[in-house]
């Protein structure tokens, strides 16, 4: 399904070629400008779409199986306009194409730190509902000092406007190969924390009783959601709602297992953000949406509907 | 010495009404409607070309005064200022009265949706049918949070309504009602899409006397009515079922004063655009002031309200000038934090 979603992407497009000439253009690139769309724009596009959705939704499943929490994601949480927040930084102070990743990073960090700390401090520890309130009004304050930057340096805004909305175009596989490595390394480490975090989940005194380093897993943990946060944002912006959605798709198919769950994420998230590209790309031929308002248009509700049915009080 | 009793009784002659207020009211609300003067004085007379704060009072006034300041002061910065100085207003009110209707220290229009879904129908009704005249807007914008507080309170009713998930359902809708804004602004039309996006970041930049008297009906008509409601809304504070037993029409003075609430928001949202945090800060400081009666914290909540926006819309411009900041990403800088502070300071509850 990721094969044929990957493909799909390819396919379709402003410019319309054939199947056939696509199958050319990746096994006999002959040059022609149908083959330069395939192989330049389609492609590294296409890949991005799927590396992106899939460091995002398992970001979402771990932040998910860290807190404890069924609306817990990077996005919700503030940790991706945190990341973009610093990348705006970034732009401004005019680092270099490597150092922005390095700026995502610590965007991502210190938002989740924030947040963290806001949402578990009191009497009953870590609840859904502050968490999240906690993660609306840091976005917020983060959202609002990034358009007071965008508004004070005109230059910054022309550079970073279309990547600023969520969007996979115009990226190429250059800008894809140096994000590349963080984003294997945070895949990685949730595949190794799939037991701890299964464990976690059942609770924090049952996980210390079956001989769980409990603090160690949620550090490795969070460090996990920071890069593959990060790099996300850092490729394509913050696209909302695929780190929500897709655990939860996932988990109704696979159960409450994370061992199973981080593969299932990975797989889902790059078929769903593939697909969400595909249908931004195509709704309004031959102008493109910006991807991140088609997963927000998707996802929102189903925000709405876990709120309505997971949240009793 | 023992206190003399802590309640002032108004009751207007002509009227049937009678409000209980604090005693500080009074004395507050003098206090704070001479600081929003003078922050209105100031507000006109800072900018690129400053005018001397009493040039500003005598032209105002309409006294002798040098007629070199008159086309600065009331063509360009009065009615920008006063725009301010009523949404302000609109958007305090409609938060007091939010929060005393949910019980929850946390709501405010903009948490809610209420501002989103405003903004949603403002946006597409600039984007979509250009040729409207600017008076419509606070209408539209009426209806987009009428429609919005409808689906709030709808989709958070679960066999009673709950605070908590009222605001999360109004996160989620706040999500969902801004990614339509965002396909607003990306079909749009390249003229239309750039007004709606001045007005989209909550400024009363280039506001004129055209943006000022279609808002002003609103207000006068919704701040009295939330006045005389007051009362209803004191009791309502106590609880569904004791409020009841108080003779209150409990469904009825409610969707009242979320009609209130709809109008007084919508309305100011329609002018300045999404000003943040006003509606959660505004009523907050107000009730450290005089205490949590609502006749005397609705008026003083509205002047703290025009205080916090005329200021900002000052800081705003003085900041970074030649380039200005909208007002509205200087109070959700201020009022972010003070809103993670009252979740600081609720976090027992």
């Amino acid at each position: 399904m990721l094969l044929s979603c990957l493909l799909l992407s390819i396919l379709l497009g402003a410019a319309d070629i054939d199947s056939g000439t696509v199958w050319q253009a990746l096994f006999q690139f002959d040059g022609s400008t149908d083959h330069l769309i395939i192989r330049t724009v389609r492609l590294p596009r296409a890949i991005l779409a799927v590396v992106v959705g899939a460091a995002l939704a398992v970001a979402g499943a771990i932040t998910q199986g860290l807190t404890r929490n069924p609306l817990a994601a990077p996005d919700i949480l503030g940790i991706n306009v945190g990341a973009a927040l610093a990348m705006v930084l970034a732009v401004l102070i005019g680092g270099s194409g490597s150092s922005y990743v390095g700026f995502a990073f610590g965007g991502a960090a210190i938002a989740a730190i924030l947040v963290y700390w806001l949402g578990s401090m009191g009497r009953s520890g870590l609840t859904p509902f502050k968490l999240v309130i906690a993660g609306a009004a840091l976005s917020y304050l983060l959202g609002s000092l990034t358009t007071g930057i965008l508004i004070l340096s005109q230059r910054t805004l022309d550079d970073i406007r279309f990547w600023l909305a969520g969007s996979l175009a115009g990226q190429d596989l250059a800008g894809l190969l140096p994000v590349l490595p963080y984003i294997a390394v945070g895949l990685a480490g949730s595949l190794a924390l799939g037991r701890q975090l299964t464990l976690l989940s059942l609770g924090e005194d049952v996980a210390q009783g079956l001989g769980l380093q409990t603090i160690w897993v949620k550090i490795t943990a969070a460090i996990a959601v920071v890069l593959l946060a990060g790099s996300a944002v850092a490729l394509a912006g913050p696209i909302g709602f695929i780190g929500l959605v897709v655990p939860h798709i996932v988990r109704f198919g696979v159960g409450v297992d994370y061992r199973w769950i981080f593969p299932y994420a990975m797989l889902a998230g790059g078929i769903l953000l593939s697909v969400a590209d595909i249908a931004a790309r195509l709704v309004i031929r031959p102008q493109e949406l910006p991807v991140g308002i088609m997963t927000a248009l998707v996802g929102a509700p189903f925000f709405i509907y876990l709120a309505r049915s997971r949240i009793k009080r | 010495m023992q206190r003399s009793k802590p309640w002032l009784s108004v009751r207007p002659q002509p009227f049937p009404l009678s409000f209980r207020v604090d005693r500080r009211v009074p004395s507050v609300l003098i206090i704070l409607t001479l600081l929003a003067l003078v922050s209105l004085v100031f507000n006109v007379s800072q900018g690129e070309f400053p005018v001397p704060p009493l040039e500003v009072v005598k032209t105002m006034l309409g006294l002798p005064a040098n007629p070199d300041y008159a086309f600065v002061i009331n063509t360009l910065r009065l009615p920008r200022a006063l725009v301010a100085l009523l949404v302000g207003m609109g958007l305090a009110i409609a938060g007091t009265i939010l929060q005393g209707l949910t019980r929850n220290p946390l709501a405010a229009p903009e948490i809610i949706g209420i501002n989103a879904g405003a903004s949603l129908v403002a946006v597409a009704l600039i984007v979509l049918l250009p040729g409207v005249s600017v008076g419509w807007l606070p209408l539209a914008a009426f209806g987009g949070g009428l429609v919005a507080a409808i689906a709030i309170y709808l989709l958070a009713w679960d066999r009673g309504s709950s605070p908590v998930r009222l605001i999360l359902v109004g996160i989620g809708l706040t999500a969902f009602t801004g990614s339509l804004t965002s396909l607003m602004i990306t079909f749009g039309e390249i003229n239309a899409v750039s007004q709606a996006l001045v007005w989209l970041t909550g400024s009363v930049y280039g506001r004129s006397w055209e943006h000022l008297w279609p808002l002003l009906p609103w207000l006068v008509i919704f701040m009295p009515l939330s006045l005389v409601l007051a009362r209803d809304l004191d009791t309502l504070n106590l609880g569904d079922n004791l409020a009841q037993g108080l003779g209150s029409r409990v469904e009825w003075t409610r969707s009242l004063l979320l009609l209130c609430t709809v109008a007084l928001a919508g309305s100011s949202v329609a002018t300045a655009g999404t000003i943040g945090f006003v509606g959660l800060m505004a009523p907050h400081l107000a009730r450290q002031l005089v205490g949590p009666s609502h006749a005397g914290l609705i008026p003083v909540a509205a002047l703290t309200g025009a205080c916090i926006v005329e200021l900002a819309d000052l800081a705003g411009r003085l900041l970074f000038a030649p380039i200005e900041l909208p007002c509205g990403v200087i109070t959700a800088v201020i009022g972010a934090p003070y809103f993670l502070w009252l979740l600081y300071r609720n976090r027992n509850i």
